[in-house]
C-alpha cells in the first residue's frame, strides 16, 4: 500500500504575529472592544489575538470613510482609482504564498484550495474591477452613474479573503469608500489585506477594517451614515438586516445561504459527473453557500452513480490544512461541527440512509468525515435546511420536468448544476432553474465577470460582472 | 463475428454486447460519455499531488519494476537489443537493491536475442507484433507476425488494433481482429495498442478501451509511440475508468499501460497517482501496469541515487544502454 508522505507547507510562511490591529483611516489602532482571541480549527490552537470595535470605534471608522469620500476618492477620476486597486491586486500576488498559508491556519481549508482557488481568484477580482473604474460609463448602467457613498459590508468566515475581495473591489471601483468587517472566527487575512492596502498607499480612510462579532456587524450596518449595505452571510442574520434597513431607502443586497440541486441525467457523463458532486459538496469542507448540497439523480442510473461516488468519496483525505496532500480541510468552528451533527442526526432519525467515508480523521482539531445520505425525501430536514458542512444528500427523479419540480422545490435558489450530454436538454433545464446561478457539467466555478446571486432567500443583488456594479451605483 | 474464446465467462449483458455487430455498436455507443473539460481538470488536480520522502522511493522503485525497456528503431541491432537486455536485468550496476524492470519490448526478429539475454531473470519479453506501427496490413499476416514473435519465446505481444476500421465504425472487424491475434498468442499476454493520438476523442478512447478488453486484451495501453501525442494523463485517466468498471462488472482484473512521451520521474509519478486513484492501490503492480519507455528508467535511477545520497550526481552516473 502506497501511503503518501506527509508534505506540510511550513506555517512560518503567514508571517503570524501574537497580536493584530483594526485598520481605521489609513491606521492600526486598538479597538475599545474586548479582544478576540482566534484559533485554528486544525488543531485548536489559539492563533493570535484580535482587537474588536466597541460602537464607538464603528462611528470613527465611518467618519473616516465619509471624509475619504467627501475629499478624495468620491472625486479622483476613474483612472486613477483603477491605479491603486491594480496596485492591491499585484500585491495580493506578490504576498499570496503568505495569504494562502494564513487563510489555512485560521479558516481550516486545505492548503491546495488557499493556493489554488482563494487568493488567485481575490486577486482576480480586484485586476478585473480596477479594469471597470474608468469605464463605469460604458458599462449600460446610464451615462454617467455616481458612486453611492460609504459602503457598510459584512462577510462570512468561509472565504474570508476571497469574499473581502467580492466586497472591496467593486465598492472602491465604482467610487465608494469601505467600512467592512470579517467574520468573528477569521479576521486575519482581511487584517493582512489592511496592510497590503496601507503598502499600496491608498488614502486614508477608503478602506476601514473593523473586527469583532454580530454586534460589531450590526453597529456597521444600522450606522446612519452608511449609503448601501452588502451582507454575505446566514439567511437569519440577512433578514435581520433587511428588517433593520426597511424604510431608510438605504440600498441592500443580501447574499445568503443555499440548498442547490445538482441534477445528474442518466446521460451524463457519469465519471466527470462524480467529480462535479465531489467539488460540489465537498469543496471548501461544504462551507460554500452555493455547494451542491441535493443531489438529484436519475433512477436508470442511482445505483451505478452512487456505487461511484462511494469509491471516490472514500479517496478524499481529510487532515491537517496544511498538508498539500489534503482534500477535505477542517471544519471552522465547534460550533459549527456541532451544527452539523446535529443535522446529520435528524438525517438518521427521518430513515435517510447513511454512508460515511472510512477516513482516518485526526485526533485534534474540528474535523467531519464526508458523508453521503441516500433514499432521501424532499420531507426530510436534510433535503431542505442548509447543513453547510461536507454532507451530500441524494434524492432521484424519474423524469426531466420531475428533475426540475424537485430542484426548485427549495426556499433558496443561490445555485444548480446540470449534468446530461445532450445540449438542448441544459439549455432547456437551465431555464427553469430558479437560481441565480446554473452550472453545466461543473460546478462551483467562480470568476469575476460572472454575476453571482441568489433567488428567494439566498438574497438579492449581484456580484461581479457588468451587473455587480449596479449594487455600488447611483443610477 | 466470433466471441473470443478466452473469456467465455462474460457476464450476460456483456455476452449480449459482443453477439453482432450492431449490439457491439449499441453498447460502445450506450457507454457513458467522457467530458473533455471534466477529465481534464481531474487529471491536472490529480497531478498537484505531493509525493516526497518515502512514499517518493517507494514511487520510484514501483516504477522500476513497471517499465517496459523498449527499442523500436529501424535501426536496432542485436547487439543495441543485447546491452539493453543488460540494462534491464540490472538497471543500475552499482546497486543491486534496484528492481529488475518489468519487461523488454522489441521488434519481433529481436525477440530471440531478447529471450536468449534475458532467460532466468525473470524479465519478461515483449513484441510489437500485427504489423506494428500502422497496423496495415491483412489479418493473415498479423497472426503470422504474432506467431513468429510467439515461437521465438515473446512472453508478451503488444498488437496494434486497425484505427482505421474503429473510426469508420467497423467495431465487428476491431473485435475478431484482437480476439484472434489473443487466440494466437496462447500463453503470452496481449496488450492491446489503442493508438489514443488518432482516436481523437475522450469517448473514441473509452469505446476502443472497452473493445479492446471485450475481445480478451489483458492490458490496453495507449500508443504506439510513433504517433503524437502519445500518452496523456487524461487519456490514462480514461483508460484506468475502463480496467476499473470492467473489474465492478466482471471481478477480472486487466492492466494499463501509457507509452511514448514519459521521460521523467516526476511525470511517472503522477501516472502512479492517478494508477492510485483513479483505478484503485490494486492496479499498482507490474502485472496491471506497465510504462512503455526507453528514457524513463534513467530518470528513475537518477531521482532513486538522489533519494539516498541527498544529492544529484548527473547523467554520467547511470547507463546509457
Amino acid at each position: 500500500m502506497w501511503e503518501y508522505a506527509p508534505a506540510p507547507e511550513s506555517r512560518d510562511i503567514a508571517n503570524l504575529k501574537p497580536n493584530y490591529r483594526m485598520f481605521i483611516d489609513g491606521q492600526f489602532v486598538e479597538g475599545a472592544g474586548e479582544p478576540l482571541k482566534t484559533v485554528n480549527p486544525g488543531t485548536e490552537e489559539v492563533l493570535a489575538e484580535v482587537s474588536t470595535a466597541a460602537p464607538a470605534d464603528v462611528d470613527k471608522a465611518v467618519k473616516a470613510a465619509r471624509r475619504a469620500y467627501d475629499r478624495v476618492w468620491g472625486r479622483m477620476p476613474g483612472a486613477e482609482r483603477a491605479k491603486y486597486i491594480f496596485r492591491i491586486a499585484r500585491l495580493i500576488q506578490e504576498r499570496s504564498r503568505e495569504l494562502a498559508v494564513l487563510e489555512s491556519l485560521d479558516n481550516g481549508k486545505p492548503i491546495k484550495e488557499s493556493r489554488d482557488v482563494d487568493v488567485p481568484t481575490a486577486a482576480a477580482h480586484f485586476f478585473y474591477h480596477a479594469g471597470w473604474a474608468d469605464k463605469l460609463g460604458y458599462a449600460g448602467l446610464g451615462p454617467d452613474p455616481r458612486p453611492l457613498g460609504v459602503a457598510g459590508q459584512v462577510i462570512p468566515w468561509n472565504f474570508p479573503l476571497m469574499m473581502a475581495a467580492w466586497k472591496i473591489a467593486p465598492a472602491l471601483a465604482t467610487g465608494n469608500t469601505v467600512v467592512i468587517k470579517p467574520a468573528e472566527t477569521t479576521p486575519l487575512s482581511a487584517l493582512v489585506l489592511a496592510e497590503i492596502i496601507q503598502q499600496a498607499d491608498l488614502p486614508p480612510g477608503v478602506v476601514n477594517i473593523l473586527a469583532g462579532a454580530g454586534d460589531v456587524g450590526s453597529a456597521v450596518v444600522s450606522h446612519p451614515d452608511v449609503d448601501k449595505v452588502a451582507f454575505t452571510g446566514s439567511t437569519e442574520v440577512g433578514k435581520l438586516i433587511q428588517r433593520q434597513l426597511a424604510g431608510t431607502g438605504r440600498k441592500l443586497t443580501l447574499e445568503l445561504g443555499g440548498k442547490a440541486a445538482n441534477i445528474v441525467f442518466d446521460d451524463a457523463p457519469l465519471d466527470q459527473a462524480v467529480e462535479g458532486i465531489v467539488n460540489g459538496i465537498f469543496f471548501n469542507q461544504g462551507h460554500v453557500c452555493c455547494a451542491g448540497s441535493r443531489l438529484l439523480v436519475q433512477e436508470s442510473v442511482a445505483d451505478e452513480l452512487l456505487e461511484k461516488l462511494h469509491a471516490r468519496v472514500s479517496t478524499l483525505r481529510v487532515g491537517d490544512p496544511l498538508d498539500k496532500n489534503t482534500d477535505v480541510g477542517a471544519i471552522n468552528s465547534r460550533e459549527q461541527l456541532t451544527k452539523i451533527q446535529e443535522l446529520v442526526e435528524t438525517g438518521d432519525a427521518e430513515g435517510a440512509q447513511r454512508w460515511t467515508s472510512a477516513c482516518p480523521l485526526p485526533d485534534k482539531g474540528f474535523y467531519f468525515a464526508p458523508t453521503v445520505f441516500s433514499n432521501v425525501s424532499q420531507a426530510m430536514r436534510i433535503a431542505r435546511e442548509e447543513i453547510f458542512g461536507p454532507v451530500l444528500s441524494v434524492l432521484t427523479f424519474r423524469t426531466p420536468d420531475e428533475a426540475v419540480a424537485k430542484a426548485n422545490n427549495t426556499p433558496y435558489g443561490l445555485s444548480a448544476g446540470i449534468w446530461t450530454e445532450k445540449g438542448s436538454r441544459i439549455l432547456w433545464a437551465a431555464q427553469k432553474m430558479r437560481a441565480g446561478v446554473v452550472w453545466a457539467n461543473t460546478f462551483n466555478r467562480f470568476d469575476p465577470t460572472a454575476p453571482f446571486g441568489g433567488y428567494q432567500e439566498s438574497g438579492f443583488g449581484r456580484e461581479g460582472g457588468r451587473t455587480g456594479l449596479e449594487a455600488y451605483l447611483d443610477v | 463475428m466470433a466471441a473470443p474464446s478466452t473469456t467465455p465467462s462474460l457476464p450476460p449483458a456483456l455476452a449480449d454486447a459482443v453477439r453482432d455487430d450492431a449490439s457491439l455498436r449499441r453498447f460502445l455507443h450506450g457507454l457513458p460519455g467522457v467530458d473533455q473539460v471534466g477529465v481534464e481538470q481531474r487529471a491536472a488536480g490529480l497531478g498537484t499531488r505531493s509525493i516526497k520522502k518515502a512514499a517518493k522511493m517507494w514511487a520510484i522503485d514501483t516504477a522500476i519494476g513497471m517499465v517496459d525497456l523498449t527499442t523500436l528503431e529501424g535501426a536496432d541491432t542485436h547487439g543495441k537489443v543485447r546491452s539493453l537486455a543488460a540494462k534491464a536485468r540490472r538497471p543500475d550496476p552499482d546497486d543491486p537493491d534496484v528492481p529488475k524492470v518489468a519487461a523488454v519490448c522489441v521488434y519481433p526478429d529481436m525477440v530471440e536475442t531478447a529471450v536468449e539475454e534475458l532467460r532466468g531473470t525473470g524479465v519478461g519479453v515483449a513484441s510489437v507484433a500485427t504489423a506494428f506501427p500502422s497496423g496495415r496490413s491483412s489479418l493473415k499476416v498479423k497472426l503470422e507476425d504474432t506467431a513468429y514473435a510467439v515461437d521465438a519465446g515473446a512472453t508478451e505481444i503488444d498488437m496494434v488494433i486497425d484505427r482505421g476500421a474503429f473510426l469508420s465504425g467497423r467495431y465487428g472487424q476491431v473485435f475478431d481482429e484482437i480476439a484472434q491475434v489473443k487466440r494466437a498468442c496462447g500463453d503470452a499476454h496481449l496488450k492491446v495498442i489503442l493508438e489514443t493520438g488518432e482516436l481523437a476523442t475522450y469517448d473514441n478512447v473509452r469505446r476502443a478501451s472497452w473493445l479492446g478488453l471485450l475481445a480478451g486484451g489483458d492490458f490496453i495501453k495507449t500508443s504506439t509511440g510513433k504517433v503524437s501525442p502519445a500518452a496523456t494523463l487524461p487519456v490514462t485517466h480514461v483508460m484506468l475508468q475502463a480496467v476499473r468498471d470492467w473489474h465492478a462488472q466482471t471481478g477480472e482484473l486487466r492492466g494499463v499501460k501509457p507509452a511514448g512521451g514519459i521521460r521523467t520521474t516526476k511525470d511517472a509519478i503522477k501516472y502512479l497517482v492517478a494508477v492510485h486513484e483513479v483505478a484503485g492501490p490494486e492496479w499498482l503492480a507490474p502485472t496491471l501496469f506497465r510504462f512503455g519507455a526507453s528514457t524513463l528508467l534513467n530518470d528513475l535511477l537518477m531521482q532513486r541515487r538522489t533519494q539516498l545520497a541527498g544529492h544529484y550526481s548527473g547523467p554520467d552516473y547511470v547507463t546509457v544502454d
